[in-house]
């Protein structure tokens, strides 16, 4: 292929071209783009002016109370889904790792949710909490647990901490699953022949086991909580009274319903390095994990 | 005893699984219910099966139009992603340079940038490569399908990268023995044993494009143009919610993902699991 170089050559060559301008002008460039525009006051609108305020918008971040809370409801929230979604997920994976014959469908319905966008299962709860929760806590005669969450300051984080982890359990379930399936079978028959019951072959022997699997669900589970969205928008919108705005939400906000795009974009930035600090870690604790091994 | 043991184990996880599914079932059976019928009884079968309330809801989120946008845009951009990742992962591996190099791991290292942090530049700059080439960036199927592809690219070369790497160049010698072009090289020899690959990265981005709300939200702004995420939060986004409308809203726009998902159930599950392990 040094040799001739033929018009085919010249033909195929043009696929990754096309794949690095398109890469450039849709990634790099608007990156670049951003850091400029978070030293300017602007409003969005073309024709009026961008006025070069420095760094001002980065020390005006600092005394924004609005978004300080919105990252306050960011690590709460973070920290509740980590937990209950990596909880939940490896309950389900031991469960469903038993050799009963309904556990691949068991698998398939629990993983579903997944596949429905963080959207639609945000507008499916808001509708679920609405109206057949409060009905099924009346039911129950349990209306002081069952009743409209999304409504309550306090419950609304809750709720999102639910369905995020409705959403998740059944993915972080799968990881965990390739974790099981790689433990060798005689350690588990061993401990079994030594007596140990079922809570202690899961708490000593497949739990340290599982370690570097729990070590990828943490991190994926942090860095989708983090950066949480879709469900923020549809469920809550952030509401009641702002109490559960989370970060790429205030910045959306800042932006696109305030008007402040040079502002709203230092946020961004500033969200950016946040999100950039917690990959790095993990790749961090991946690579550890890799020596130990 | 054992097989006693597995049979009510086995219905005992079908009863969870059920009971972890029962939204679906009431977003389903609400659609069918009137305003009254839902607030007095929300948790059971409706009382009439009337399809009323689906074929407004077709109307309103223009259904056919919007599912036909969302099946356009989400295939044409995993097509473009596959064609271009995987010959581009390809010639970086096998012209390894510093280029290609420089490359790569900017295409690695932006994928962490969350799309929060370049929406409003990306859009300004989108608009202003409109207004220079008179090609429409903005508010066009083309224009969302070329910025899918951008977000799209770090994760397809990753894998493909990955996996290239593996395939030792003496396959490949026979080819350019026979005096194989790059093409012929790539189409017959590489590309088949791409295959499995080629599924995980097809799975997962039809599962983020079918899905993904904030991008097109922002790229477009007819309504002819919008995807099935789009029309379907048009429903709540009045004050007060026709229930019933939202909820064959959203029914309708679920079963397409349904059908999906039992058709390639096995490779969507092993998909997702390969992806989150790399």
């Amino acid at each position: 292929m040094k040799k001739r170089r033929s018009a085919a050559y010249y033909s195929f060559m043009c696929l990754p071209l096309i794949m690095t301008l398109i890469f450039l002008t849709v990634i790099v460039v608007p990156f670049f783009l951003g850091i400029g525009y978070s030293f300017f006051e602007w409003d969005g609108i073309p024709v009026n002016p961008k006025i070069f305020v420095g760094l001002d918008n980065y020390t005006e971040l600092f005394s924004d109370a609005r978004f300080w809370q919105s990252g306050k409801h960011t690590v709460i929230f973070t920290i509740f889904s980590v937990i209950s979604t990596n909880c939940l997920g490896l309950a389900f994976a031991v469960l469903l790792t038993r050799k009963y014959s309904a556990r691949n469908v068991a698998r398939a319905m629990v993983f579903a949710p997944h596949l429905i966008g963080g959207l639609l299962l945000g507008f499916i709860w808001k509708f679920v909490f609405s109206s057949p929760f409060p009905k099924l806590g009346e039911v129950l005669g349990i209306e002081n647990l069952l009743f409209n969450w999304l409504l309550n300051e306090g419950f609304a984080m809750a709720a999102l901490v639910f369905v995020n982890t409705w959403k998740m359990a059944g993915y972080i379930m799968i990881i965990y699953i390739s974790g099981i399936q790689g433990i060798s079978a005689e350690f588990i028959e061993a401990a079994q022949v030594d007596g140990a019951s079922s809570i202690q072959r899961f708490w000593y022997i497949m739990l340290p086991l599982l370690r570097p699997a729990v070590t990828i669900t943490t991190f994926i589970t942090l860095a989708n909580s983090f950066k949480i969205f879709d469900v923020n928008l549809s469920l809550t919108g952030g509401g009641p009274f702002n109490s559960t705005e989370m970060f790429a939400m205030n910045i959306y906000n800042e932006m696109f319903t305030r008007g402040n795009y040079g502002y709203g974009q230092a946020k961004a930035i500033v969200f950016f390095i946040l999100v950039a600090v917690v990959t790095l870690a993990q790749t961090y604790a991946n690579k550890q994990k890799e020596v130990e091994m | 005893m054992k097989k006693r043991k597995n049979i009510i184990g086995s219905v005992l996880l079908i009863l969870l699984g059920l009971a972890f599914l029962s939204p679906f079932y009431l977003v389903f059976v609400n659609a069918f219910k009137n305003r009254v019928e839902i607030a007095l009884d929300p948790l059971g079968m409706p009382k009439e099966w009337s399809l009323e309330y689906f074929t407004e809801a077709v109307e309103k989120m223009k259904f056919l139009q919007t599912l036909g946008n969302t099946v356009k845009v989400s295939f044409i951009s995993v097509f473009g992603i596959i064609v271009l990742t995987s010959t581009t992962a390809w010639i970086m591996v096998r012209m390894k340079n510093k280029w290609t190099e420089i490359l790569f791991y900017s295409l690695i290292a932006t994928m962490i940038i969350p799309t929060q942090s370049i929406m409003m530049p990306l859009m300004q700059f989108m608009g202003s490569m409109t207004d220079k080439t008179g090609i429409p960036f903005l508010n066009s199927h083309f224009g969302l399908i070329y910025m899918n592809i951008g977000f799209g690219c770090g994760m397809g070369v990753f894998l493909y990268h990955g996996f290239i790497k593996s395939i030792p160049l003496e396959i490949e010698e026979a080819a350019i023995l026979d005096g194989c072009n790059l093409w012929q090289r790539f189409w017959y020899v590489v590309f088949p044993m791409l295959k499995n690959i080629t599924i995980t990265v097809a799975i997962l981005d039809v599962i983020w494009l079918w899905n993904d709300y904030l991008l097109p939200s922002l790229a477009l702004s007819s309504k002819d143009l919008f995807t099935l995420p789009l029309s379907t939060f048009s429903f709540f986004e009045q004050y007060t919610i026709q229930w019933n409308l939202a909820m064959a809203g959203l029914s309708m726009t679920i079963i397409p993902v349904i059908v999906f998902y039992l058709a390639a159930q096995r490779y969507i599950m092993d998909s997702v699991a390969s992806g989150a392990l790399k």
